[in-house]
């Protein structure tokens, strides 16, 4: 059974890892969580960035949502913003593509390039 | 959309566009009157009458980057295919509310589905709106709030892995007992 005690365990555990977090600008990873985005399978990118970053224990990385990009035919898509970096746009996720980003992208720097929206579009 | 819960999840999104801080998602299946009904309820901004009226037509929407909004026009339709119906009560100011219900044993109502997802996908990506998912099945409820959650955490932000993996299993839990034990 999962108690209310567990969290309280988790409160304790995560507690220092969170102000150590607060003092260092970190990775945002934002995912396409309107309509277009959902119909074409937001839910299950997002759900494995999450997966991924606990997997690894990333404890700089933020995941976000956002509304509708205007490029619904290229959804889910899945923005990287690393600090003092542009802006990454990834297209036609889907799950297993958004793991490959977080190992290499977020973890490593290195941008999956074939998966951009500039590799997409030429 | 494949999924009921997948409407559910862009509907949710109309209130956190609508900058609800608290929304609360009531479904209930009930067999012997064979109505699956869900509710979304938001304190957000809420439009007025006019607007809600005119909402379920695809071509009004409030969303800035192109004319087309597609999110109420889809469950509506999925409802009227079941011999449901969709309404949405809003208050400019108070919040809304989308009812929508579905004949439950009708051959084209889409599966819940995944539930589980969409409230971590919620969670997830906007840690500071509270959640409340009531979910009754006949006479089984589950309840979930994350004002709960949070009073427990402090300090520690919800969307923190460890946590989300945590409200995974509670959920995962709560709605197999509420299916009688078989998993979902």
């Amino acid at each position: 059974m999962k108690s209310i005690k567990d969290l309280e365990e988790i409160r304790k555990r995560t507690y220092d890892t969170i102000n150590l977090r607060k003092d260092q600008p970190g990775t945002r990873v934002v995912v396409g969580m309107a309509t277009c985005g959902i119909a074409a399978g937001a839910r299950p990118v997002l759900l494995a960035i999450m997966d991924e970053i606990k997997k690894n224990e990333l404890a700089d990385v933020v995941v976000a949502q956002t509304g509708c990009i205007g490029m619904c035919r290229l959804e889910p898509i899945v923005e990287v913003y690393k600090p003092g970096e542009e802006k990454v746009t990834y297209v036609k996720m889907n799950a297993s593509k958004a793991i490959r980003v977080v190992n290499e992208h977020v973890m490593k720097g290195k941008i999956v390039q074939e998966y951009t929206v500039g590799a997409e579009e030429n | 959309m494949k999924e009921l819960s997948l409407h559910i999840l862009d509907i949710i999104q109309n209130s956190i566009a609508a900058k609800a801080s608290l929304i609360t998602i009531n479904i209930v299946e009930d067999l012997t009157t064979d109505v699956f009904s869900i509710e979304v309820i938001d304190n957000g901004q809420g439009m007025d009458k006019e607007l809600a009226e005119r909402i379920k037509d695809p071509f009004i929407t409030g969303r800035k980057t192109r004319k087309v909004g597609l999110g109420v026009p889809l469950l509506y339709i999925a409802c009227t295919r079941c011999q449901g119906n969709l309404e949405i009560q809003s208050d400019k100011g108070k919040g809304t509310k989308v009812i929508a219900w579905f004949k439950h044993s009708h051959i084209d109502r889409a599966p819940l589905g995944n539930m589980i997802d969409t409230i971590i996908a919620i969670v997830i990506g906007n840690p500071e709106i509270d959640i409340i998912y009531n979910h009754r099945i006949n006479e089984n409820e589950f309840n979930f709030d994350t004002r709960e959650i949070k009073h427990i955490l402090g300090e520690v932000p919800i969307n923190e892995p460890q946590v989300i993996s945590w409200i995974k299993g509670f959920l995962e839990e709560g709605l197999n007992s509420l299916n009688g034990g078989a998993r979902i």
